[in-house]
């Protein structure tokens, strides 16, 4: 039961439910030929599919949430939906604008906005049918602390009187922001009441589960060495998905045995670009990127984009920002032998690289599963020992820790810190300062490019 | 690529007309030169679209680039036509199936012309659509129903979306070791298993977009109103009636200089 006016965070565990409840109070988990219904869930006393105005949902995945090309399009679409009278449409876009704080022209392109003005103009477009409850689902999961930000502040000046409900992970963003806390376990409410009484008396369970507690101890940093052998070198490097635009010029970055390197700065400054120039996966588009005689192991080109594929395996392994890119196979065993089948292990050598990264990241009981079945979590570990299995001397790894939960987030940056020891180079893309400091890691920060901004 | 599909922006009347009313145009003109086959009807089209050019709201450097594909498909569709066409009259060339004839030289200029006159307005006038305002027209002026038009307008908006998965995925197989595509047979197979993961993400993108248009009331029943009405005034019939001239103006050209030749007596 939320009372009109309530403002709740909603809270658990990967897959104990949370987006599903929100999907059911949207009235958006459709009819019994699509699943199976107990109980019931009722909006102003109806059942949600027929109260949809009164109900607004703001989605996780900034890129599919803008419906339209042109973002004052997008904010009339949903009026538009509900049979609105097209006079009182145009103000009406206007002010939920003006209330999220999107100050665009009306046919500034969607696709043009960055991560916060995207998720701040879902919020316009629901905002503009003048919901009573708002139902937030990882509102903030895929944006840089600016983008966090801008989408809090947003909330924070048009939430009034209305009704709303969050689900995320993260939950230091919310915590002034809300009145009362839920958690749901995998057998319903573990938890319910004001935030800091739930703090004060289920701490210790929730962060055990993987939520982000305020407060809660992060794990050491270590400090490392910076004297390992130069494995990776650029020099007035420049990096771009095409040739004739380079999204950032002139860097120049040591990537080091035994050592990580951060690469920091705001979304579109090319950080990912970046990460992939340095794997071997994107060529330069100008300046020099040479790998060493230590990382080339005999091969001819000092230069990683002209190397074969096979020959990257044990050299520079790559973690992608979205996991299931890089899934290739029908189940998680067939994933983690893809690499060392391609470097030509078989049979016991193959089981004695396989088997022990099974154990080390808990996916023994998940080996016959299909990667794309498994929880976010989950994914993330499977992409992260893809990798590991053919031990490549440099990772590097773009967003490792994005929209993860506390317990999978303290497990990687533990393997990670198991990998420098080993003397392998850490260069990983984040935007998370702890990522940062719990590798000890040296930081390379990227500025905006003009042509970015 | 993405700077050609982009369409022409500005603040002429030619670039607020209801997109339905320019294809109608160019259409009236396409079905008239489709009726006859002959030099006269479509070098006056083609003099008439030419006049009209520079009032089109296309800077030329636009209109080149997107003629491009047209002024090679033309020539070439001519110098087949002269080489293979068929033959009549006085033969100047003959070589294996080659024939060069005065028939099939006729016939190659007639053809030339005619495509010339029939892509140029096409692409003139498409080049200054934008796809939201085509959805209004079709949906309102053309009462096309509102879920086909408003979904394909949203799907078209996750083409660029995918042209990034496609790249992502190409590197992720290079980063996998599986990069390698070893002949053709190995080219087939890499493309083929790159094509059913982009439909993996496709249907996954589709899906998420569905739920966030249901989320906003999409396809609720209710009846739907339009922000920005379509408008089929003035302007509109204007441009209709200026391709009905054209293409009445070169068919009474043919038939009043007996070149007319219908498409089916040949």
């Amino acid at each position: 039961m939320i009372e009109p006016g309530e403002r709740v965070l909603l809270l658990g565990a990967s897959g104990s439910g949370k987006s599903t409840l929100l999907h059911g109070i949207a009235g958006l988990l459709g009819g019994s030929d699509e699943g199976e219904e107990q109980g019931s869930v009722s909006v102003d006393g109806r059942h949600p599919a027929d109260a949809r105005e009164r109900i607004g949902l703001v989605l996780q995945d900034p890129d599919t949430q803008a419906v339209l090309a042109r973002v004052g399009d997008d904010v009339a679409f949903g009026l538009e939906n509900l049979g609105t009278p097209p006079a009182e449409i145009g103000p009406r876009v206007t002010a939920a604008l003006a209330a999220v704080g999107l100050d665009v022209p009306l046919d500034r392109s969607t696709s043009a906005l960055s991560g916060g003005q995207k998720q701040r103009l879902a919020l316009a477009g629901v905002l503009a049918m003048e919901p009573g409850l708002l139902l937030l689902d990882e509102p903030t999961a895929n944006l840089d602390p600016d983008g966090v930000a801008e989408v809090r502040d947003a909330l924070e000046r048009i939430a009034g009187e209305r009704t709303v409900v969050v689900v995320e992970h993260r939950v230091a963003t919310w915590w002034d922001f809300v009145d009362r806390v839920v958690v749901l376990g995998a057998d319903g409410v573990i938890a319910d009441g004001r935030p800091a009484d739930v703090l004060a008396r289920h701490g210790a369970r929730l962060d055990a589960a993987g939520v982000w507690v305020p407060g809660a101890q992060l794990p050491a940093p270590l400090l490392r060495s910076e004297d390992g052998a130069v494995l990776l070198s650029a020099s007035d490097l420049a990096v771009g998905r095409e040739r004739a635009h380079p999204v950032a010029r002139g860097i120049a970055l040591d990537v080091r045995r035994g050592a990580a390197l951060a690469i920091t700065g705001p979304n579109g400054a090319g950080k990912s670009t970046l990460a992939l120039t340095l794997a071997g996966l994107l060529a330069p588009r100008g300046g020099q990127l040479e790998a060493s005689a230590a990382l080339r192991q005999g091969l001819a080109s000092a230069e990683p984009v002209r190397w074969r594929s096979r020959d990257l395996l044990t050299r520079i392994g790559t973690v992608f920002q979205s996991p299931e890119h890089q899934f290739l196979t029908g189940s998680v065993q067939a994933e983690l032998e893809l690499g060392p089948r391609a470097l030509g292990l078989r049979g016991a050598a193959l089981a004695a690289v396989v088997d022990p990264l099974l154990e080390r990241l808990r996916l023994g009981r998940l080996a016959k599963a299909n990667p794309h079945t498994l929880s976010g979590g989950e994914k993330r570990r499977l992409s992260v020992a893809t990798v590991l299995a053919t031990s490549p001397s440099v990772i590097v790894l773009d967003e490792p820790t994005f929209g993860q939960d506390a317990r999978t987030w303290r497990e990687l940056i533990a393997l990670l810190g198991e990998q420098l020891d080993a003397g392998r180079a850490i260069l990983a893309v984040t935007h998370d300062p702890a990522v940062v400091e719990g590798l000890g890691a040296a930081e390379h920060r990227l500025g905006r490019t003009r042509e970015a901004a | 690529m993405t700077t050609l599909l982009a369409p022409v922006r500005g603040d002429r009347v030619v670039h607020r007309i209801n997109p339905v009313a320019k294809i109608a145009a160019s259409a009236v003109i396409g079905l008239a030169l489709l009726i006859t086959i002959d030099p006269v009807s479509a070098s006056t089209a083609l003099a008439c679209v030419l006049l009209l050019l520079p009032f089109a709201g296309v800077p030329w450097r636009a209109l080149l680039v997107r003629l491009v594909p047209i002024l090679v498909a033309a020539p070439l569709t001519a110098l087949t036509i002269a080489l293979y066409g068929a033959p009549s009259g006085e033969v100047h060339f003959r070589f294996l199936l080659i024939t060069v004839s005065d028939g099939s030289l006729a016939l190659a200029l007639a053809a030339l012309l005619r495509v010339l006159a029939i892509g140029i307005p096409a692409t003139l006038l498409v080049a200054t659509v934008d796809t939201t305002d085509l959805a209004d027209g079709l949906a309102q002026t053309w009462r096309l129903p509102a879920r086909f038009v408003l979904g394909g307008l949203a799907a078209f908006r996750l083409v660029g979306l995918l042209v990034e998965d496609w790249r992502v995925l190409v590197s992720a197989r290079r980063a996998r070791g599986v990069g390698d595509a070893g002949g053709l047979l190995g080219r087939l197979r890499f493309v083929g298993g790159l094509g059913f993961s982009l439909l993996v993400f496709a249907i996954r993108r589709a899906g998420a977009l569905s739920v966030a248009m249901e989320a906003r009331g999409f396809g609720s029943g209710t009846r739907r109103t339009w922000a920005r009405q379509a408008r089929f005034g003035r302007a509109e019939w204007v441009l209709v009636g200026i391709g009905v001239a054209i293409a009445a103006l070169s068919l009474a050209a043919s038939v009043l200089t007996g070149a007319f030749t219908f498409i089916g007596a040949r």
